[in-house]
């Protein structure tokens, strides 16, 4: 059981590298098993949505968030590798201050025969007060199924 | 200096946005574009490789397709609803210049995206439509296609914080 978590990171991991956008967001792969995943990102000034308060761009979170979700889900032992987005929401807390990484932890909760449910949530380098929360469905697509 | 609103209205408008898109770095490295047709705003998010999160199928990434949407209900309800209510005049009674009214940006407090199919290796179109604009807050709604409008690949609907209008 083991080595198959682990042979399944391993292609959650390989998978994330070969991602266009996450690599040009440079999104880093820190930790991922069982249904959790932890990716962060360095703050990049290409990404600000406020030139005169250098915030980052809820997009630019948004994109690791969801990253992150599709990660946990991928790396949840009842999932075959690949999954897609269905349904996204975020709730933005506050703006994260310019300058910091930001990290996204998440969690495949819960999946269903057809579906996985994540929970997701972005910090920047104050741990305490999240900057935005998110939930999603992912789709789970059976291996031996072609319709 | 004294138009008719209504005539000035797009091209202080068009101003607005250009000063607007200036503001926003992630709007250009997305590479996204803006198209006014009349009252309405179509925004254009032109295909790039690097917007891809699938590269087996290939497919737009989540979060490009989350990012272009939030863009467009920002721009879409400074656009139809925050800019409209301004005095074209520049210096006018309540003394926002166009310099102030980049800080009349929403703020988005909610966003939910439903991915309807995958979005394909090509340009892509979005338009957002304003629920409603009231004091405080915002709701929009923004609809994004690809080949044909009636066929969308994506759609969603947030909550936004309207700017303070007074300083």
């Amino acid at each position: 059981m083991t080595s198959k978590i682990n042979s399944k990171a391993d292609i959650a991991k390989q998978f994330m590298k070969v991602i266009p956008f996450s690599s040009e967001l440079s999104m880093s792969l820190d930790f991922i098993e069982n249904g959790f995943a932890i990716i962060s990102m360095p703050y990049d000034e290409r990404f600000i949505g406020d030139l005169s308060t250098r915030v980052l761009h809820g997009g630019a979170v948004s994109s690791l968030l969801d990253s992150c979700g599709g990660a946990a889900v991928m790396c949840h032992p009842s999932v075959p590798a690949i999954t897609s987005t269905l349904d996204f929401r975020i709730d933005y807390m506050r703006s994260a201050t310019p300058n910091h990484r930001i990290t996204a932890k998440a969690e495949c909760y819960h999946v269903t025969r057809s579906v996985a449910f994540v929970r997701a949530t972005a910090y920047d380098e104050d741990e305490s007060r999240p900057v935005a929360t998110a939930t999603g469905a992912y789709t789970v697509q059976k291996l031996s199924d072609k319709g | 200096m004294n138009s008719e609103p209504s005539e000035y209205s797009t091209e202080h408008r068009n101003l607005l946005l250009q000063k607007l898109i200036s503001n926003v770095p992630y709007v250009s490295f997305l590479g996204v574009k803006f198209e006014q047709k009349d009252d309405d705003l179509i925004v254009i998010l032109p295909f790039n490789p690097k917007l891809i999160g699938n590269p087996a199928l290939p497919a737009l990434h989540g979060g490009v397709t989350a990012s272009f949407l939030e863009i467009t209900a920002i721009f879409g309800l400074s656009y139809s609803s925050v800019w409209k209510n301004m005095n074209p005049n520049f210096k006018n009674s309540t003394g926002i210049n166009v310099d102030q009214s980049l800080q009349l940006i929403p703020k988005t407090i909610d966003f939910t995206v439903d991915y309807l199919r995958s979005g394909l290796p090509k340009d892509a179109y979005a338009k957002a439509e304003v629920k409603r604009a009231g004091r405080r807050y915002a709701s929009v709604h923004v609809e994004a296609w690809q080949d044909k409008r009636s066929r969308l690949f994506a759609q969603a609907s947030g909550h936004f914080l309207m700017p303070v209008s007074r300083g």
